[in-house]
């Protein structure tokens, strides 16, 4: 019991993270109607720039914790005015390649930057250490930290998506391209508005997975992967499908590192394989057959 | 007139290349060895994204299966290396037989996903699956021996390993030139230009994409099959994505819209590798901004633009 | 009454809550040539769309010389002798003229499989797409790459393109929407001798009055997603709630002009 305890606070710690990544991938296509290869990069930018202010500035974790996403964020600004601009009205491929373009460019700066050797920032004191929950084995506090965030931030999209007047319009981008058009939504300031708000979703993931997971130039890899996984799951450009496919990835991981360890690494793959199989669009998509 | 000029080009180029040992040191050998393989690898991509145009991020899966395919024959069964080639042209055309099958069913952008998302779960079987692959280490410390066919060639030598890979890449060439110009290759790209048109002349578009990912796999095969002796081992870099990032940007600096397009874009891309990587580490940075920049203003590649000039004139 | 080529039966669409057709029930007899006019959003392309395999429809059958088809995907529908124009130009603009009719004859003869032949020697496939060309009067630019000749030429070559796979049933879209006049005239004069050559059977939408009075057999009316009325030019006509609903006062003027 303790141990499917710990499995499922791990899934969901995972999921969660992934879900916050995988959101921003998907505003950004529901509006951009490009997926951004450059997503994960960014991802992991949120955490150098972490590990930057903290180890090397000597910032404290919870301004880091601001600042980072926001840098990123500019980053992602300047990409939109200097690169993307460019190819907003031609085919879907050219913005493919130039996002893609984006990816080696981050991946290999971020190498040069900071080297290829692996980095690690500590959690701030108060998150250190560990508690017993569900009357079991001791549960690291700090993930405890990433899963409060990442439910913050889940009631925070909601509330954004289906409260105010913005989110709302950002939906309905998703959803429906030309209605977004009708509404008058792909200015350019919109346009360069929810590339930033997407990109600072994947950064406070990085910023957030910094104390816990390794820094290398590795890890933009991995998350895109898996953030690729998660919207083929649940269905590209649908919120609710970021979420279930973010916490069918989190059990995967949780329970999958535990009981089958061998193939674990498999199993997000099979699960994509099967959701293809039998709702080639995603469990709560539609549309998007060739 | 000017099919001629560019036939005679091509015949003092062909020349050349089969010249190329008696008068040029190893070093360049090597190069042009290098050259024409992915040159092969590139025009295998092209079939599939410059012809049917379907974008695959993941196409080193099928370069890096066929050199599996071949360093693990050649290790554990000594086979004759034209039959290793054989099974990594059988390898690439049935991994992209599989992935293809899950990935043509839907539209450019969830195919670019899934062909990069794909690809990586080869590359994580074949980091992770020690037993089998030897992990990051790879498969290493083969020997070719016979050629088979009864031919007697000392395959160690690199001006007749060279060779053997001319012959290759230039009979694959022709075969990927003639698919092209079949009533299949018009079906591709017409697909590429219009598929919900296809579809309403009575035409399948899907097993149309599928059979043309499939051959873009064998090809692809058949060219890391040719890579496994040259490099002397299979290691999961060359199934990880940013190899097949190579193949994207050889095609887009030589020019998707004309069959060597690849191969002059793959003779730029070593040359400049070649340079770049011995004065700065970065080579993959360089690579991202030549990519961004072609793609934004010079989308017909530098062939493309030389030849979409040269044949306007009068 | 022989028996209909084309039978639809309560054939419906749901977009979310909204029906853009619904319940549309009709029967089409081999070699006439049925109008469907309706104002925009009638639900006519849709309506197409589930005849020719785009859409599957929510409700309802579609049934070809009795065979039910609803819900085959186009290609399949394509291949038992039904083809479709588009409203917005739907070719090959990379090729030439005659090129973008190969594409249809090299599906039709199965050349679409051959791996090994050269397109260009092609010679079967080339006379026959030539002809057609030139039976549609385009024949002239066949060697012209598609994405630049003029629009009612586009038109033309999409007919040529819809010709090509050898239908049945053709169902053409909007046939002489933003043509010239003179355009105009070749289009419907072509629909007309294609019609009076007893091949095919036509379903054709269209806003010009003029044409459909001149082309048309009988006349279905749709009107939001619902059909009307079906009947012959002249019961159309006359039928007050058409005249109320979709010609208007305006219109008929015209058409008095016209005819």
């Amino acid at each position: 019991m303790s141990g499917f305890g710990a499995a499922l606070l791990n899934s969901l710690d995972i999921g969660l993270l992934l879900f916050v990544i995988a959101v921003g991938l998907n505003i950004v296509f529901g509006v951009l109607n490009v997926i951004n290869f450059a997503h994960g990069a960014l991802y992991m930018l949120g955490a150098y720039l972490a590990y930057t202010l903290i180890n090397l500035v000597g910032l404290s974790f919870w301004p880091t914790l601001l600042l980072a996403p926001l840098g990123v964020a500019a980053v992602a600004v300047l990409i939109d005015r200097l690169v993307l601009r460019f190819i907003y009205q031609r085919d879907v491929a050219d913005s493919l390649l130039l996002t893609f373009a984006l990816l080696l460019i981050i991946n290999e700066s971020v190498r040069s930057i900071w080297g290829s050797g692996i980095h690690v920032v500590e959690p701030p004191p108060i998150l250190q250490g560990t508690v017993r929950v569900f009357g079991g084995p001791s549960y690291p506090i700090y993930s405890l930290f990433v899963i409060l965030v990442g439910l913050l931030l889940l009631a925070g999209l909601w509330y954004l998506f289906n409260r105010t007047r913005v989110g709302r319009i950002m939906r309905a981008a998703a959803l429906d391209r030309d209605m977004a058009e009708a509404l008058g939504i792909n200015t350019k300031r919109v346009v360069t508005g929810v590339f930033a708000f997407g990109a600072w979703l994947a950064a406070v993931g990085g910023a957030v997975a910094a104390p816990m997971r390794a820094i290398d130039p590795g890890m933009g890899d991995k998350i895109i992967i898996e953030s690729f996984i998660v919207v083929v799951i649940g269905g590209l450009g649908s919120f609710p499908g970021a979420l279930i496919g973010a916490l069918a990835l989190g059990l995967m991981h949780g329970f999958g590192g535990r009981y089958m360890p061998e193939i674990n690494m498999l199993l997000p793959f099979v699960g994509m394989a099967l959701v293809l199989l039998f709702k080639p669009t995603g469990i709560m998509g539609k549309g998007a057959t060739a | 007139m000017k099919q001629t000029i560019l036939l005679g080009a091509l015949l003092v180029a062909l020349i050349g290349l089969v010249a190329l040992p008696w008068f040029a040191p190893y070093f360049y050998i090597f190069i042009v060895t290098e050259i024409l393989i992915m040159g092969l690898f590139a025009a295998s991509f092209n079939l599939v994204f410059g012809y049917t145009g379907m974008l695959s991020f993941g196409h080193a899966a099928f370069f890096g299966v066929g050199c599996y395919a071949t360093a693990m024959t050649l290790l554990h069964l000594k086979w004759p290396f034209l039959y290793c080639l054989v099974l990594s042209v059988g390898a690439g055309a049935l991994l992209a037989l599989v992935i293809g099958f899950f990935s043509v069913r839907l539209n450019e952008v969830y195919f670019a996903m899934l062909t990069l998302a794909f690809g990586m779960m080869v590359f994580s079987v074949a980091h992770h699956w020690r037993s089998v692959t030897n992990g990051s280490d790879g498969i290493a410390g083969f020997t070719l021996g016979d050629f088979g066919l009864g031919l007697d060639l000392t395959l160690g030598n690199p001006a007749v390993y060279y060779h053997v890979v001319l012959v290759f890449v230039v009979v694959a060439a022709a075969v990927l030139y003639l698919i092209g110009r079949s009533s299949f290759g018009m079906i591709l790209q017409a697909i590429r230009q219009n598929p919900e048109r296809v579809a309403f002349c009575g035409l399948n578009v899907r097993s149309y994409r599928l059979a043309a990912f499939t051959l873009g796999g064998a090809f692809a095969g058949l060219a890391g099959g040719l890579m496994a002796p040259f490099l002397r081992v299979a290691s999961p870099e060359m199934l990880h994505w940013s190899t097949s990032a190579e193949p994207v940007l050889m095609s887009i600096l030589g020019g998707t819209g004309y069959f060597l397009g690849p191969f002059v874009g793959s003779a730029m891309f070593i040359l400049l590798e070649t340079w770049i990587t011995s004065i700065t580490q970065a080579w993959m940075l360089f690579l991202g901004i030549v990519l961004a920049l072609m793609v934004m203003f010079f989308r017909r590649g530098l062939l493309g633009t030389f030849l979409d000039w040269w044949l306007e004139r009068k | 009454m022989s028996e209909p080529i084309l039978s639809i039966q309560d054939l419906t669409k749901h977009f979310g809550g909204n029906a853009a057709v619904s319940g549309i029930t009709l029967d089409v007899q081999p070699r006439e040539t049925l109008a469907i006019i309706g104002p925009n959003g009638a639900g006519k392309t849709t309506f197409y769309n589930m005849v020719s395999g785009r859409m599957t429809p929510t409700r309802g059958k579609v049934l070809l010389d009795g065979r039910d088809i609803t819900g085959l995907p186009p290609h399949r529908i394509s291949r038992l002798g039904v083809s479709r124009s588009f409203q917005i130009n739907n070719i090959f603009t990379e090729m030439t003229v005659r090129e973008n009719v190969e594409v249809a004859l090299a599906a039709l003869h199965h050349h679409s499989r051959r791996w090994f032949n050269l397109a260009s020697r092609d010679t079967v496939l080339q006379e026959e797409a030539q002809a057609l060309l030139d039976r549609l009067s385009i024949g002239g630019l066949a060697e012209r790459r598609a994405g630049v000749i003029s629009y009612g030429d586009k038109r033309l070559l999409e007919i040529a393109v819809v010709l090509a796979t050898r239908p049945r049933l053709v169902l053409l879209d909007e046939p002489t929407a933003g043509m010239t006049p003179d355009e105009t005239r070749r289009v419907t004069g072509l629909v007309k001798s294609l019609a009076d050559s007893g091949d095919y059977t036509f379903l054709i939408t269209e806003h010009d009055m003029e044409v459909v009075f001149s082309l048309a057999d009988r006349i279905l009316v749709m009107h939001r997603g619902e059909a009307l009325v079906v009947g012959t030019p002249e019961e159309v006509r006359r039928h007050p709630e058409v005249r109320r609903a979709y010609l208007g006062e305006e219109d008929e003027e015209q058409q008095e002009a016209g005819a």
